[in-house]
């Protein structure tokens, strides 16, 4: 018996590593691949030389961001059988072809234009590649809408049956994709992935404007990537609370956990901002607290009652401490941003956006907050659905696959190696990329004095020439 | 035997092309990091290197499409199977993560070339390692229990499933020498030449290994192969592999640049058509049958559609991007 529990906990051990790893690369690219979209689309447009410049020079860390996007997506394919047999084939006939879908219309699309838009700009020109960019681009978005459908759909189950077999058939496939969760999360998702990008290229930006106010690269990047965090930080909260309310309706023990609320409130419950959560006690100890507020918030009225997780059966409680803790640190880093964005809005209006380095030693800081954010977010909306694997219908424990725990230990091992050896040497190739100031005449991937070959024999298409040599007078 | 055309049936083709494409897509690609130690340091893996640099993450895509697919289609063969292999499916997974980054991690850091050029070749030898024995292990037999794997841990490691893993590295490398072939010119090109001789020697006598071992094995294979009046159909396979020697070496001897690859290439399909008439109907071999892991008739319809649609669609593109990086790696004037 507690071998089958330990080798069920190391099973859920490696997924959620693997997964937290993972995810953080789709977090940056899918930002990305719209921002290098956005940056050709104005070079071609405006014909000025620093968008162009600064395509290339988010493009070599684009490439490395999405190669370990893609080796360790890979990874989470396989995993669903090696370590969830169970659950695969009980939800394999649901979840399988949405993420069959996902390869078909994204994986192909994003792999198929990726080398033409890594090397192929001499090859194609500059309009074809576009398209090639603007493949990719699409391709991280549809990506999005098939995964977090088959999530939502794990959140929020219905149009199926049961069959003989014990799996969950598919009845009505519009009910399935578009199941009641997947709207707010597909939205909460895609804009945090836009602010996670913000903040990395606003911090970017940031960095070399301290540096040198006047160089041009730095300034674009920082401009744009403001503009996007004072529109969509606030935008990204109110999606954040309309996700809330639909948590609320289909999986109220969630939200009872991210609250604290292990006690039902019959008269308007309070809104605990700090306090030690104690499972075994049931209770938040050195609660600071706003009387009635969680009401307010949740139900727009003071004294609505709302329930508890003492109306919830004690075997069904998600890990409160958990839960509570992710959700503070989302809705905080959510709140900096905010606050980074006004700050970003005050120094337009005075005309100081390059030249407070305040603002910029804020942006600098906020860099990482869109990772942390979204994994914050995403520990509280999966720990927050425990203990079902499909909400209230399948059981964590009763989805894992028959193995030994010495198998899922080792395998979780190597994992943990394999990951902090592969990419800590990525993260820190982008970083050494981020540390470069973005320059006139910014070399691409198929040229430059690191690799030769690539260069051999090409030359740039005559439109290229002529902007680059433009550029350089 | 019933060849009807089901809707099981039409998934088990569509799987088997989708595991092909990805064999043979990515089987040149990690062949050539299996050949990396052989080429001089600069040009020569350089240009090898980037002959599949634009191609790679689309062709192991074909490995996520074959993955999913069977997870979607034979939910069933799914859970059974990727338990039997754990071990050696985690291991491929690691050693593709290294093989896969190296792509750009060679490029970003002059200092540690070296050592992502091992992780390059040593990601692609274990990978290829790894998926040999995972079909061998497959082909072998698994136990199985109720709807799940009820075997041991270590049931994959036999003297056949090496086998098959060492055959498959020598077939990757020999697809690997013949896509260089046709890719590169002069010292390397006269060097993979004489490797892609040794190789498609060694691949050949491999499939004759194997494929004599094989009918032996327990299951339905003997039976699959020589029953009559099968046999009359069966017989033809090493016919035409012996039929694709003798021409591949003939077009090896007689310097023709893309016949090599092409004939490989048969050689590879071949051997999948073999592969198939050993384990038809069987999805696990000698328990479960494609019909009984078969998810219900509205999974299978609905992937089915956009299957239809889609994967034309998908090798149109995927052609477009070998076009785009077609003719000699490195070299001009093929715009």
């Amino acid at each position: 018996m507690f071998d089958d529990i330990s080798a069920l906990n190391l099973a859920r051990a490696q997924f959620a590593f693997t997964v937290s790893f993972h995810f953080i690369f789709p977090a940056f690219s899918i930002g990305l691949a719209s921002y290098l979209a956005v940056l050709e689309a104005l070079w071609l447009r405006t014909k000025n030389e620093v968008y162009l410049n600064l395509f290339k020079y988010w493009l070599k860390i684009f490439a490395l961001a999405f190669a370990m996007g893609v080796v360790s997506g890979i990874t989470m394919s396989y995993q669903f059988g090696t370590n969830w047999s169970v659950f695969s084939d009980k939800a394999g006939p649901i979840i399988g072809p949405l993420m069959a879908y996902e390869v078909m219309t994204a994986f192909f699309l994003e792999a198929g234009f990726l080398g033409v838009m890594l090397f192929g700009m001499n090859r194609v020109g500059p309009k074809l590649h576009f398209v090639a960019t603007l493949a990719v681009a699409v391709g991280t978005f549809i990506s999005a809408f098939w995964i977090l459908s088959a999530n939502s759909w794990m959140q929020t189950p219905q149009g199926f049956t049961m069959n003989a077999a014990g799996q969950f058939a598919p009845a009505d496939w519009l009910a399935i994709i578009f199941n009641p969760s997947f709207p707010y999360r597909l939205v909460h998702t895609v804009l945090g992935a836009y602010l996670t990008t913000a903040l990395v290229v606003g911090a970017v930006g940031a960095w070399h404007l301290l540096k040198d106010r006047t160089n041009p690269g730095a300034r674009v990047m920082f401009n744009m990537a403001m503009g996007l965090v004072a529109v969509a930080a606030p935008i990204q909260i109110f999606a954040g609370d309309m996700h809330g309310l639909n948590t609320l309706e289909h999986q109220p023990a969630k939200v009872m956990a991210m609250e604290g609320h292990y006690q039902s409130h019959p008269d308007g419950a309070p809104l605990i901002l700090f306090g030690i959560p104690d499972q075994k006690a049931g209770e938040v100890r050195a609660q600071i607290a706003i009387p009635k507020a969680s009401s307010l918030i949740l139900k727009h009225d003071p004294n609505a009652p709302l329930a508890g997780l003492d109306t919830v059966p004690r075997e069904d409680w998600p890990s409160v401490p958990v839960v509570f803790w992710s959700f503070r640190i989302m809705v905080g880093l959510g709140m900096l941003m905010l606050a980074l964005g006004a700050f970003s809005v005050l120094a337009r209006v005075r005309r100081g956006l390059y030249d407070w380095p305040l603002l910029h030693r804020f942006a600098l800081v906020m860099g990482p907050a869109g990772f942390v954010a979204v994994l914050a977010g995403w520990v509280t909306t999966e720990v927050g659905r425990q203990p079902f694997t499909v909400y209230g219908l399948l059981r964590t424990a009763h989805s894992a696959a028959p193995l030994d725990a010495p198998a899922v230990a080792a395998s979780l091992l190597a994992f943990v190696i394999v990951y902090f050896v592969v990419f800590s040497a990525g993260t820190g190739y982008i970083l050494k990329l981020m540390s470069h100031a973005p320059h006139a005449g910014e070399p691409g991937l198929e040229q430059g004095p690191d690799h030769p070959v690539r260069t051999a024999g090409i030359t740039p298409a005559p439109g290229i020439q002529h902007a680059s040599e433009g550029d350089a007078s | 035997m019933s060849l009807a055309l089901d809707l099981p049936t039409i998934w088990a083709c569509i799987i088997a092309f989708a595991v092909f494409a990805y064999v043979v897509m990515d089987g040149f690609d990690l062949g050539i990091g299996i050949l990396f130690p052989t080429f001089k340091p600069g040009r020569e893996r350089d240009s090898a290197m980037n002959s599949v640099a634009p191609v790679w993450d689309g062709n192991e895509t074909w490995l996520v499409l074959g993955g999913g697919g069977l997870m979607a289609a034979f939910p069933l063969a799914y859970a059974i199977i990727l338990p039997a292999l754990y071990a050696p499916i985690i291991i491929m997974l690691l050693a593709l993560i290294f093989r896969g980054v190296a792509f750009e991690f060679r490029w970003r850091d002059p200092d540690h070339r070296a050592f992502w050029d091992v992780a390059f070749t040593g990601g692609s030898i274990i990978g290829t390692l790894a998926q040999g024995i995972t079909l061998g292990a497959l082909l072998q037999g698994v136990a199985v229990d109720g709807r799940q794997y009820g075997g041991g841990w270590w049931d994959w490691l036999t003297p056949f499933s090496l086998l098959t893993g060492v055959s498959l590295v020598v077939g990757y490398a020999f697809l690997g020498a013949t896509w260089l072939v046709m890719k590169t010119e002069g010292d390397m090109q006269a060097h993979v030449r004489r490797l892609a001789g040794w190789l498609g020697a060694g691949t050949v006598g491999l499939i004759g290994v194997v494929s004599a071992v094989t009918p032996f094995l327990k299951g339905a294979y003997y039976e699959n192969w020589f029953a009559w009046p099968n046999v009359l159909l069966t017989a033809q396979v090493p016919l035409l592999v012996l039929i694709g020697t003798v021409l591949f070496f003939r077009s090896l001897r007689r310097g023709h640049e893309r016949w090599p690859f092409l004939l490989a290439l048969g050689l590879f399909g071949l051997s999948f058509i073999g592969l198939g008439i050993s384990m038809f109907p069987y999805v696990v071999p000698g328990a479960v049958t494609i019909w009984q892991a078969a998810a219900p008739d509205s999974s299978l319809i609905f992937m089915l559609v956009g299957a239809v649609v889609l994967v034309p669609i998908i090798l149109a593109y995927t052609g477009y991007a070998y076009w785009v990086f077609r003719g000699k790696v490195g070299q001009e004037g093929y715009h």
